[in-house]
Formats: C-alpha cells, sequence, structure tokens
C-alpha cells in the first residue's frame, strides 16, 4: 500500500478501518510487522507523513481501537517512534486513553518491560501527555498502596505495576516531583508498609525497592531510605528502570534531550569511581619497595614482628593507685593496678594508713571494668589488706556502710566477707604469715568467689568443735607456736558489735528481718566466726553476752539457715568465752539456752540445726565436767 | 618470608647478681682458651671460660660494692676493673695469679665507665670521670699520671659525665675524647690542648652509652628516650647529627659496635638487645631472652669471624651468649 506524498486531500479513514479490522482480528503482528517499519523510516523526519499516521490511527473505529493501540504499543521500537506514529492520540480519543493509561497498565500484567517502556515513555513525550502520566503515576501508587491488592493480587502483577512506577519515576522530571512530593511520600509511607507485612519475600522486596526509588526521588538532598535485601537479577533489573538509558537513534529535536544526558554522565560517572579505586590501591607497595632497596645490601633482617611496646606498669605508690582506679581510662593501668595493690598495700602500711578509708571505700565499689581473671578475688584481697593495716577506722567504715542505703546484697556479704578474713589474718600469730597453718586447727577460710561459703563455715565451724572438744580430753598435743601479740583482740569490738547493733532496724532497700533473710543468715555466720576468732582477747565477754542476746531474739527464725547460723554463735561463744565468765555472769541465759537446745534436738525440722544443738548440747556438759574437775 | 630470631647459643649462669659489664678476650690462639670477664653487682669479676661454659676463676677486688667496668690491656692477663668502691683496679692474671697489682683511687662516685686507649707499647691512656663534678681526667697507665683535666667550661651545665670514648685516627695522631653528659650532649675534646672541640646536643635525656667508629668518623649514642642519635664528625671536628633512629621502646643502657663495623647492638630497658646494620641503621633482629633490663652489650674478638659471639648481661644474672651475622 503506498501512498501519494504532496498536496493531495486523501482520505485514510478506509486505511483505518481496514487497519482497525484486519488487528481485530488477531493479525496485528503481520500487518504492522509490515507497517510499523515504513512508517517509522517515513515519519522520521517527514512531518506530513506523521500528520498521516495520526490521522491513521485516529480514524480507527472505537471498537479496534484497543487492538490496534495495543499493536502499536507493542511493535514500535522506542517510546520516541510511538510517539511519532500516535501523536497526541491518547488525549484525543478516549479509548485510546482508556487503553492506555488503564487497561495496559491496570488490568493487564502480561507485557514485557520494553511495552511498558515504550508506554509510560511515550507519554512523557509531550507536555499534553505529561499529565496523564502524573495521573497514571497515582493511581499505580494508589494501586501499589492498596493492602487489599497486596494481599491478593498475584506476585506477576505486582512486579509489573512496580516496573510500571519504577519507569514512572524515572520520567519525572524535578517540577513534577516537587508538586507531587507530599503525595508521593504519602503513598510510599502506606505502600511499603503494607508490603513489608507481606509473608512472601518477594513481594517484601518489591515493597522495599520501590519505597527506596520512590525516597530517594524525593529526598535529592537528605537521608534516603535503605532497605536490606538480596540484591539479584530481578533487583537489579527493576533498579536499573530507574536510570533512563538514551534512546537508540539520535533524534536531533528530542525535548527530553537532557533527561538523557544526565543519565549518560550519571553512567560514566561509576565507571570513573570505580576505576580510581583500583589505582589507588598498587600505589601503596611500591612506596615501600623502593625504601628497602637502598639500605644495607647483605645483611639480611630477622623477623621482628614480636617486638612489640612493654605494657604499662603497675603504680608504685598506694595514692596513684587510688588516682587510677577511681579515674584513669587507660585499661591496661587500670587492669595492672587491681592486679598490684594487694601487694602494695601490705608492702606500705604506713602510706596506706593514710588513705585506708578512701582506698577501702573505693575498693568496695570498684566493679569490674576489663576482664581480668579472678577479679573479686583480688578486690577482696585488697579489702582485706586495707583492713588489716588499719584496722579500727576501716573497720568502722565497712560496718557502717553493711547498715547503708543503696548497696547491693553482694556488697554487703562481700563487707561480712571481707571483715572475717581481715579478723582471721589479725587473730593467727603473725610469725607463721598467712600460707602456712599449724595441722587443721585453724582451716583457712576460703571463699570461693562469688559462692554461698556458708557450707564451709559450718564446716570449719564443726571443725573446730571437734578439735577442742578433742583438745580438753587429751590435753596439749600441738607443738608450742611462736607467740606474738594477738591484732585481733584491740579491734575485735570494732568489727563485732557495730554489725549486732542495727539489725532490727529496717531500712527502704535492706531489710534483715525481712526478706534479705539471706543475708542475715550470712550476718549471723558472720557473728560466729568472729566470736570465735576473738577468744582470749579481752572483749570476749561482752562479746558472748551480746551474742546471746541477739541470738535469743532470732532463735525462732523460719530459715533453716538462720538457724544453723544461731546455733554455729553459741558454739562460738561457748569456745571462746573462757569458762568461768560464762558461768559466773551468764549463768541463767545459759540454762535458758540449754532448755532451747534440748527443744531444737528434738524438734527442730531441719537435720543439721539438730545436730549442732547437740553438739552444743555437749560443750555445756563438757563445760560442765570441766568445772567439777577444776577445784575452785 | 623472614626468620624468626635466633636464640642465643649459650646462656652463662652463676653470677648471683645483675651483670654490669663485659669484656671478651679471645683473641688468642690455641691452647688459649677464650675468655669472657664479666663484672657483677656484688662486687665479684667473674672469668668464664668460654669452651668449658664455666668459671675459671672468681676475682674480688672491690669489696662488694657493684663492678661497673672491665677491660683488658693487652691480651687477658692484664685486666682493668671499676667498681662503685671509687677504686680501678689493674689485676695480674697470668699464671693462674689473681692479684690487685695496681689501684687508682678516682673519688667518683658515679656510675661513668672508664675508657681506655693504647698509645704505645705497654703506655696506655684512661678517661675517667673524676671527682669535680663535670670534669673527666685523663690518666696514663701504668705510670698513673695525669695527662689532663676536661672541664666544661663555666656554666656549660652539662651535669655529670656519662659515658667516655677515646680514639684516635691512627697511631701517631692526636687523641681524641668523646664525652656524652648528664644534659644530653656529647663533646669532643682534644687530649693535648685540653678544650673542647666541638659540642652537640643530641638527646633531651642523660646520654647512656655512646660509641664510635673511627674509620668513617660516625658515632651512635642512645639514652633514656625512645631515640638513638647517630652523628657525624666533618673535616672542621665538628659533630653534627646524622639521623635519629626511632625505638619502639624507652630505654638503651649500652651501645656498641661490631669490630668489623657491620653491625652494633644496643642494650635496652625493654629486656630486649636490638641488632641493627651500621651503614643505614637498619634494624636487623631484636633478641629477647632476658627477663630484666639488659645492662651490657660486648662482641667478641675472635680472630676467625665464624666464631664471633655477641654477649649480653642483664639485671636477671644471666649472661646470653649470641651467635649472629658471623657469615660477612
Amino acid at each position: 500500500v503506498c501512498f501519494i506524498p504532496g498536496g493531495l486531500d486523501c482520505s485514510i479513514s478506509f486505511v483505518s478501518h481496514v487497519l482497525g479490522k484486519v488487528c481485530v482480528h488477531g493479525r496485528q503482528k503481520e500487518i504492522l510487522s509490515v507497517l510499523v517499519p515504513h512508517l517509522t523510516d517515513l515519519t522520521k523526519s517527514d512531518c506530513i507523513w506523521q500528520r498521516i499516521c495520526w490521522r491513521l490511527v485516529e480514524c480507527v473505529p472505537d471498537r479496534w481501537m484497543e487492538a490496534v493501540v495495543l499493536g502499536f504499543v507493542q511493535r514500535t521500537p522506542g517510546a520516541d517512534v510511538l510517539s511519532r506514529l500516535l501523536g497526541n492520540l491518547v488525549v484525543k480519543n478516549k479509548k485510546a486513553q482508556f487503553v492506555v493509561t488503564q487497561k495496559l497498565l491496570l488490568l493487564q500484567y502480561g507485557h514485557t518491560t520494553a511495552v511498558l517502556q515504550n508506554l509510560l515513555g511515550y507519554l512523557s513525550l509531550d507536555g499534553l501527555r505529561r499529565a496523564l502520566l502524573i495521573k497514571v503515576l497515582q493511581e499505580l501508587l494508589e494501586t501499589w498502596g492498596s493492602s487489599s491488592a497486596v494481599k491478593h493480587s498475584p506476585p506477576e502483577q505486582q512486579q509489573y505495576i512496580s516496573k510500571a512506577i519504577l519507569i514512572c519515576l524515572s520520567h519525572l522530571k524535578e517540577p513534577e516531583i516537587e508538586t507531587c512530593r507530599q503525595e508521593l511520600l504519602t503513598s510510599m509511607m502506606e505502600g511499603v508498609k503494607c508490603h513489608l507485612d507481606s509473608n512472601l519475600p518477594q513481594i517484601r522486596r518489591l515493597g522495599m525497592i520501590v519505597a527506596e526509588s520512590i525516597s530517594s526521588k524525593i529526598n535529592t538532598d537528605g537521608p534516603v531510605l535503605k532497605f536490606q535485601y538480596e540484591e539479584d537479577d530481578e533487583a537489579r533489573e527493576l533498579k536499573s528502570l530507574l536510570v533512563q538509558t538514551p534512546p537508540f537513534c539520535v533524534v536531533p529535536s528530542l525535548p527530553d534531550d537532557d533527561r538523557n544526558e544526565k543519565a549518560d554522565a550519571a553512567v560514566p560517572l561509576v565507571l570513573e569511581s570505580s576505576k580510581k579505586s583500583h589505582t589507588a590501591a598498587p600505589v601503596m607497595p611500591d612506596e615501600e619497595l623502593g625504601a628497602e632497596l637502598d639500605s644495607d645490601d647483605d645483611l639480611i633482617p630477622y623477623d621482628m614482628s614480636e617486638d612489640k611496646e612493654l605494657k604499662t606498669k603497675a603504680p608504685v605508690y598506694i595514692r596513684d593507685c587510688i588516682e587510677v582506679l577511681t579515674g584513669s581510662e587507660d585499661v591496661d593501668k587500670w587492669e595492672a593496678t587491681v592486679k598490684a595493690l594487694e601487694g602494695l598495700v601490705r608492702k606500705n602500711p604506713a602510706a596506706t594508713r593514710e588513705v585506708s578509708v578512701e582506698l577501702a571505700k573505693i575498693l568496695l565499689h570498684l566493679e569490674e571494668k576489663t576482664c581480668i581473671e579472678g577479679f573479686v578475688e583480688l578486690r577482696q584481697r585488697a579489702q582485706v589488706a586495707v583492713l588489716t593495716t588499719d584496722p579500727i577506722p576501716v573497720a568502722k567504715y565497712l560496718t557502717s556502710q553493711f547498715y547503708s542505703l543503696n548497696y547491693s546484697l553482694r556488697q554487703r556479704m562481700d563487707i561480712l566477707d571481707v571483715l572475717v578474713l581481715a579478723a582471721q589474718e589479725l587473730s593467727y600469730p603473725k610469725s607463721h604469715g598467712k600460707t602456712k597453718h599449724s595441722g587443721a586447727q585453724k582451716p583457712c577460710i576460703q571463699l570461693p568467689p562469688g559462692s554461698d561459703s556458708s557450707k564451709d563455715w559450718r564446716r570449719i565451724v564443726d571443725e573446730r568443735i571437734k578439735s577442742k572438744t578433742r583438745r580438753f580430753a587429751t590435753g596439749q598435743s600441738q607443738v608450742e607456736l611462736a607467740s606474738s601479740p594477738n591484732e585481733f583482740s584491740s579491734v575485735a569490738g570494732h568489727f563485732f558489735f557495730p554489725l549486732i547493733q542495727h539489725f532490727d532496724r529496717p531500712l527502704t532497700t535492706f531489710d534483715l528481718l525481712g526478706e534479705d533473710h539471706f543475708v542475715l543468715g550470712r550476718l549471723v555466720h558472720t557473728l560466729a566466726v568472729l566470736m570465735y576468732l576473738a577468744v582470749n582477747t579481752v572483749a570476749v565477754t561482752a562479746m558472748g553476752k551480746a551474742l546471746l542476746e541477739f541470738v535469743w531474739a532470732l532463735r525462732f527464725h523460719t530459715d533453716s539457715y538462720v538457724r544453723q547460723g544461731l546455733l554455729s554463735c553459741i558454739s562460738s561463744m561457748l569456745l571462746s568465752v573462757p569458762t568461768e565468765r560464762l558461768l559466773e555472769d551468764m549463768t541463767e541465759e545459759l540454762l535458758e539456752t540449754q532448755s532451747w537446745l534440748g527443744d531444737v534436738v528434738e524438734k527442730d525440722p531441719d537435720g543439721d540445726c539438730r545436730r549442732l544443738a547437740l553438739q552444743n548440747l555437749l560443750l555445756m556438759e563438757n563445760l560442765k565436767k570441766k568445772l567439777r574437775t577444776v577445784p575452785s | 618470608m623472614a626468620l624468626p630470631p635466633p636464640d642465643p647459643q649459650f646462656v652463662l649462669r652463676g653470677t648471683g647478681a645483675a651483670v654490669h659489664t663485659l669484656h671478651f678476650s679471645c683473641g688468642n690462639q690455641e691452647p688459649d682458651v677464650p675468655i669472657l670477664f664479666s663484672g657483677s653487682e656484688n662486687g665479684f669479676i667473674h672469668v668464664w671460660n668460654l669452651k668449658t661454659h664455666r668459671v675459671d676463676k672468681t676475682l674480688d677486688g672491690h669489696g662488694g660494692s657493684s663492678v661497673y667496668c672491665v677491660e683488658t690491656m693487652g691480651g687477658k692477663n692484664r685486666l682493668l676493673s671499676q667498681g662503685r668502691d671509687q677504686r680501678i683496679c689493674l689485676w695480674d692474671l697470668a699464671e693462674g695469679r689473681t692479684s690487685v697489682t695496681n689501684s687508682v683511687f678516682t673519688e667518683n662516685v658515679g656510675f661513668c665507665r672508664c675508657a681506655l686507649l693504647k698509645v704505645a707499647q705497654g703506655r696506655w691512656l684512661m678517661a675517667m670521670a673524676a671527682k669535680a663534678p663535670e670534669e673527666v681526667q685523663v690518666l696514663e697507665l701504668p705510670s698513673k699520671t695525669s695527662v689532663c683535666t676536661l672541664k666544661p667550661e663555666v656554666g656549660a651545665k652539662l651535669g655529670m659525665p656519662m659515658c667516655l670514648k677515646l680514639w684516635q685516627h691512627n697511631c701517631d695522631s692526636q687523641p681524641l675524647l668523646l664525652a656524652g653528659y648528664e644534659d644530653g650532649s656529647v663533646v669532643l675534646w682534644n687530649l693535648s690542648m685540653g678544650k673542647a672541640l666541638s659540642q652537640l646536643v643530641c638527646h633531651q635525656e642523660p646520654v647512656m652509652s655512646l660509641d664510635f667508629d673511627s674509620e668513617k668518623e660516625k658515632g651512635i649514642s642512645g639514652s633514656s628516650e625512645k631515640v638513638l642519635s647517630i652523628w657525624s664528625l666533618n673535616e672542621q671536628q665538628n659533630l653534627q647529627v646524622y639521623k635519629t633512629q626511632k625505638l619502639v621502646n624507652a630505654g638503651i643502657s649500652d651501645i656498641t659496635i661490631r669490630p668489623d663495623k657491620k653491625i652494633l647492638a644496643t642494650a635496652g630497658w625493654d629486656h630486649r638487645i636490638r641488632i641493627f646494620g651500621w651503614k643505614k641503621l637498619k634494624p636487623l633482629a631484636v633478641l629477647d631472652y632476658h627477663t630484666a633490663t639488659v645492662h651490657c652489650v660486648s662482641f667478641s674478638d675472635h680472630r676467625n669471624p665464624c666464631e664471633r659471639l655477641l654477649a649480653a648481661g642483664s639485671k636477671d644474672h644471666r649472661i646470653s651468649i649470641w651467635s649472629i651475622y658471623t657469615q660477612t
């Protein structure tokens, strides 16, 4: 079919009809495969042919419009060609508009990306049609953002719509984005929510990609939305839709030249930056090689990789230690200080006495800054060292803190442990030192980190009771130890009495008689040990009396651990207070205690309590026997 | 792939105190045994037999005061030792004797090791820190006559002399003295005129040790800082800084350049011995054996290059002997 150019007013409607009929019968491919290339060529530069073409398609009857338009959209190689061929058909013809803006995009989803590109590119190419583009975008976003659509429409359709959205976005210009920024934002937020709610990862990803794209378009200068998802071919393909590639054929009068140039510019920039990073890497090794070559020729260096700076040393002065522990940010130094502190305290008693309370305070509140092995033990030993070096003020401080507000249970128990260990150390003869112990008489209290040491104490007290009873029977069988003044005697009272003072006064955070009965148990055991260690001290009788009263007040406590502690107290008292004093000053109390003990032996539910009570009764029997044998 | 540094060839134990000074005497042929002299903090000088690795003789001449310098004077039978008892003793060790033949009372309570230089057969020059605070006295041995006393000018504030080195270009030229002082400067003295030729501030801290290569007229000094300073003598006999070498850890007790001028060793407060190439101060090895400050390093004077040894004495009472870079 050929046309006669020039001046003639032809009627093309017949041709349109033919075209339409053929297309509607499904022969789009055959006819358009011939027609479209011809038309493409003819309309390339010739305006008349363009107009003829437009006329051609405009005259197609409505009932066949869809087929024709679809055929054209599918057949044309690019949006610009489509634009030439169809002209403003979509604006003029309602049916065409419906097909292009609704049917092809929203109602069908089987078309290729190329078709979409054609379509949307076509819409964007002309000012009149751009309004349609915006409208299309809005409708697409509406569909994309509707939760029911997300839930019920097939993933392929959702993908199709997402692609369409991305292509639309790529065509949008700055002023248009400005006007509909708010709308875009709103629809994006809604849409992203529905998409992320979905159970299918593909849908979620689509949502994420589209949201990211929208966000990047509307927030050109601020932070953009960024999701984490798996990057695969599909994702990459989708993202590539955002960037418009330049058209295949160079057509001079394209209004979207600048947009394409931008796209062009974007691509080479990416390549440049990747090239730059490659060249940066090889530069470095070259410099190093250069330096090597002109130094000593024949002497090959050994491996010196182990040569590192020496570790920081611990401070040598107590006050420096205090500084490091309270302020320093240097963790190496802090660690070294914690490890060295006990030794320093013991080596410098005079210096320690000056700052003893401060040091005790710091140690009580010291928390583990870095992961040191045996931190708890190190801290405890340092505390014991401070306490033994300057017993009275530090004991005063610690016992007052025991009953203060806002300490953790762990800290209160730490106080008790430290008091016991220090008392033990103070009451041992110095000549033997800490490590040597003569026989089984005085086993060391080993406090395993973090765990409850009551069993140990019980065992120790039991052992002592046993050894003591044996001793009464067989007499002095131990070797005489080198004697030295008992340092504990002057301070025993300071350790003991403050602890026993306020036990019935509850504080907001600490209620011994209430829920903190675990601490009460520990306190009672501590008192028992202190009582035991106070043997041969001046204050022992007063301590014994006070302890007996204390035990009397608590003897019906419900917690068995506490009761065991109380019974240990009785044992310690019986062992430590000299017999004469016991019988002279405390006869009545002893009788009452004896009857109570008898009660415990028979009726107490806890086996250990019964055993301890029995031992106490035995001890009392022994005392009586002893008195009877000694001539008065 | 660099090799790991070598282990000591052997370790001499038994001094019982920190080792402050070492001196080899291995130049003699067989049947003479190679000897190492060591001076310790307990006042003993041990004569180590390097074949059996045991002490042959122990010399006690300083009454328990730390010996901080031992030198041989022409062979292993004549020994010079300097101790904190303010005495420099000359020993006669020939034929099994261990007697002090002569002694010099220095009246100096510092730590500056004396320097020896043989000027003629049987005649030695010895430089030592004198009684007056900043002075260095040069004596001729064995006559013990004073050659000169080197006094820095008034107001120079050099502090104590910390280390000395006597040298001469060749046998006929004038002997010169390089002295490192407490303020970190190194001074070149002319002995015949008794005055300073040049002074160079090399360090911010006292110069702990220095050594000088008379062939290349280049010297190196170490202090308590983290840098080694290398300086040279130009034609006008002026000292100028050549370069500085940064160290990993601060503090150098001793520096010595090997007699063949190829490598040098430094004894560090960080318990490590570092070996550098002398030409360009290229770090060659870090020998990490001792567990306390290394007080002294010394190279042996073996005639056979393959047998050459490096000895290091440390506060941990041990002397480590190394065989390193002996192929060159």
